[in-house]
């Protein structure tokens, strides 16, 4: 049972994480690799500053802006620069790595009596507190961390929601829908796509933020796989709520990076060794990408094979 | 209004792909008048076009729009005075996006945009009157993705939307053929429309003598990069189909013969 609380949780935080992917994949329609760095650059951050004793809130507001920087400069390569969009990317994340290790000093930082979003909500109640649940004991203190969590993404999920019904976001979806109409229109395609990839990192790095002050440390190799991680999110909530509407995309990324991170940690209850996680991961996006197209090619074949 | 003078564009400039697409044109538009381009293939006219919309920058040359020189701007600048339709139905609209999301995008064309609501409620009645007036009934369905339309919808919406805010030149490229025959009526129906009614200042590329001849009240006719014919006022009302024919006819037959001989014996027989 606390597994289930910490897993979502988990889930929960790394949604933002997954809605920057939404933002950059689906929205801007971009391959952004950017974001196994920024997620990285957002621990560290948060983590470095943690432990110089800043204000948690503030701290994870940094790293919000880090990861936007991040962005930013992924955006001016491929627009100002004109280098093709993955290995802007990969360029970006590759330079944050040694940045990560910069601003941490060290490849690994813990965070042990330092004070942190998530230990704030915990000293609301003692750490003996209880709620019985069926022979379940569940610490009052969990449960207020995933209100927190909640609230936290209901927040910022409104308000990207809400930004996609602008006239300034309706034009950034538009980028990513059909470049040439939105600059007939007198949009700036490049300026829009930089935008969207600050917006789409600040994202990745505020879920970083969270995750290193919940894990309770920060680690320069955390942002390995995290593409494919908010690929998979964003793929299982297209499939989970079937529409295309901002709203309903938003909705069924958090739920698809919940249930994502649920089934892991079955598998890995169920047995399976953790090294080879990585491995599922990318098998699981990989079939979920190609399962639509085979599906319905195998569909076209069944009924022309009926009607001769 | 658009003051065209002398301009030149070459692609590939240097490769054995070198296309000379604009050798020079001058052409000069007054306020409200609605110009036709025809030419043969490859003449340079939808490149025309998408020389005074900004697709490219020209080599030399310069191009005035409302008296401002915007042979430097580039094309979301130009935005702000240039409205577009173009040949594929599917470059003028957002297909994931909603009609009034669509038409909530050209509301703002050449504007800045900002936080404000992109569909407040007045802007939604404002919308539903405007796609009823133009008879698809289209107006119910304000709230499907325009993907799911026809291309005959899609163009007759894209013309809508380049209409949205009077545009002081409005970009024609060809924009009904890819349409079958009955939308590519409804969509020229429409146009005439909208131009008369907004007393648009319109450049329009076609390959149909028919729209060529019964509408606009001129014409100019471009071969390899050049404008050949200016046809205008009363000659322009006169004209046929037919004529136009001849005279294409007759790029042919000197078309046959080198560039430069060509025009030596024009410049000796014409």
């Amino acid at each position: 049972m606390m597994q289930l609380i910490g897993s979502v949780s988990v889930g929960l935080i790394l949604s933002l994480l997954a809605l920057g992917v939404l933002i950059s994949f689906r929205i801007l329609a971009f391959r952004d690799l950017t974001v196994e760095g920024s997620i990285a650059l957002g621990g560290a951050v948060a983590g470095t500053l943690l432990v110089s004793g800043w204000n948690p809130w503030l701290a994870t507001f940094i790293a919000f802006l880090a990861g936007a920087c991040a962005g930013t400069v992924t955006g001016i390569l491929t627009t100002r620069l004109q280098i093709n969009g993955l290995l802007a990317g990969i360029l970006v994340m590759t330079a944050l790595y040694s940045v990560n290790l910069r601003v941490m000093n060290r490849s690994n930082l813990p965070l042990f009596k330092e004070q942190t979003v998530v230990s704030m909500a915990q000293k609301a109640v003692s750490p003996d507190l209880k709620w019985t649940i069926g022979r379940w004991d569940i610490p009052v203190q969990e449960v207020l961390v995933v209100i927190l969590v909640l609230a936290i993404i209901g927040l910022i999920s409104g308000i990207m929601y809400a930004f996609f019904k602008t006239n300034l976001g309706l034009a950034m979806r538009a980028t990513g829908d059909n470049e040439q109409m939105i600059r007939a229109l007198g949009v700036e395609v490049g300026w829009m796509l930089t935008f969207g990839l600050a917006l789409s990192n600040g994202l990745v790095a505020l879920s970083g933020a969270l995750l290193v002050q919940y894990q309770g440390y920060a680690d320069v190799q955390m942002g390995l796989g995290m593409v494919v991680w908010g690929l998979a999110s964003v793929i299982i909530g297209e499939s989970l709520v079937n529409s295309r509407q901002i709203g309903m995309l938003v909705v069924g990324t958090i739920m698809g990076s919940i249930l994502f991170r649920l089934l892991v940690a079955i598998a890995l209850r169920w047995g399976l060794n953790p090294n080879d996680l990585k491995l599922v991961t990318a098998v699981f996006v990989l079939i979920a990408l190609v399962a639509p197209n085979a599906i319905d090619v195998a569909r076209r074949k069944l009924s022309t094979l009926g009607k001769a | 209004m658009l003051d065209i003078e002398h301009i030149k564009k070459t692609f590939h400039a240097g490769t054995p792909n070198e296309v000379r697409a604009l050798q020079g044109v001058d052409l000069k538009i007054d306020d409200g008048s609605f110009v036709i381009v025809i030419g043969t293939n490859g003449s340079g006219k939808s490149t025309l076009l998408n020389a005074v919309a900004g697709s490219f920058i020209v080599d030399s040359g310069r191009i005035r729009l409302k008296g401002e020189d915007v042979t430097d701007w580039p094309e979301h600048r130009r935005a702000k005075y240039i409205g577009r339709v173009f040949q594929n139905p599917f470059t003028g609209t957002a297909p994931s996006l909603t009609i009034a999301e669509n038409l909530a995008l050209a509301a703002h064309r050449g504007r800045t945009r900002g936080l404000g609501w992109a569909l407040s409620p007045s802007t939604k009645t404002e919308m539903y009157e405007r796609v009823r007036s133009m008879g698809l009934g289209l107006e119910n369905r304000l709230g499907n993705a325009i993907g799911s339309l026809s291309g005959g919808q899609r163009q007759s919406l894209t013309l809508l939307m380049a209409g949205l805010i009077k545009p002081d030149l409005l970009l024609l490229d060809e924009h009904t053929a890819a349409l079958d025959p009955k939308s590519a009526d409804q969509v020229i129906r429409l146009t005439e429309e909208v131009i008369r009614r907004d007393k648009l200042t319109t450049m329009m590329v076609t390959h149909s003598m028919q729209q060529a001849a019964h509408l606009g009240d001129r014409l100019i006719m471009m071969v390899r990069g050049r404008i050949l014919h200016d046809i205008q006022g009363a000659e322009k009302r006169r004209l046929t189909p037919e004529d136009l024919l001849d005279r294409f006819e007759q790029v042919r037959r000197s078309d046959l013969l080198d560039e430069t001989a060509a025009s030596m014996l024009e410049r000796q027989y014409v």
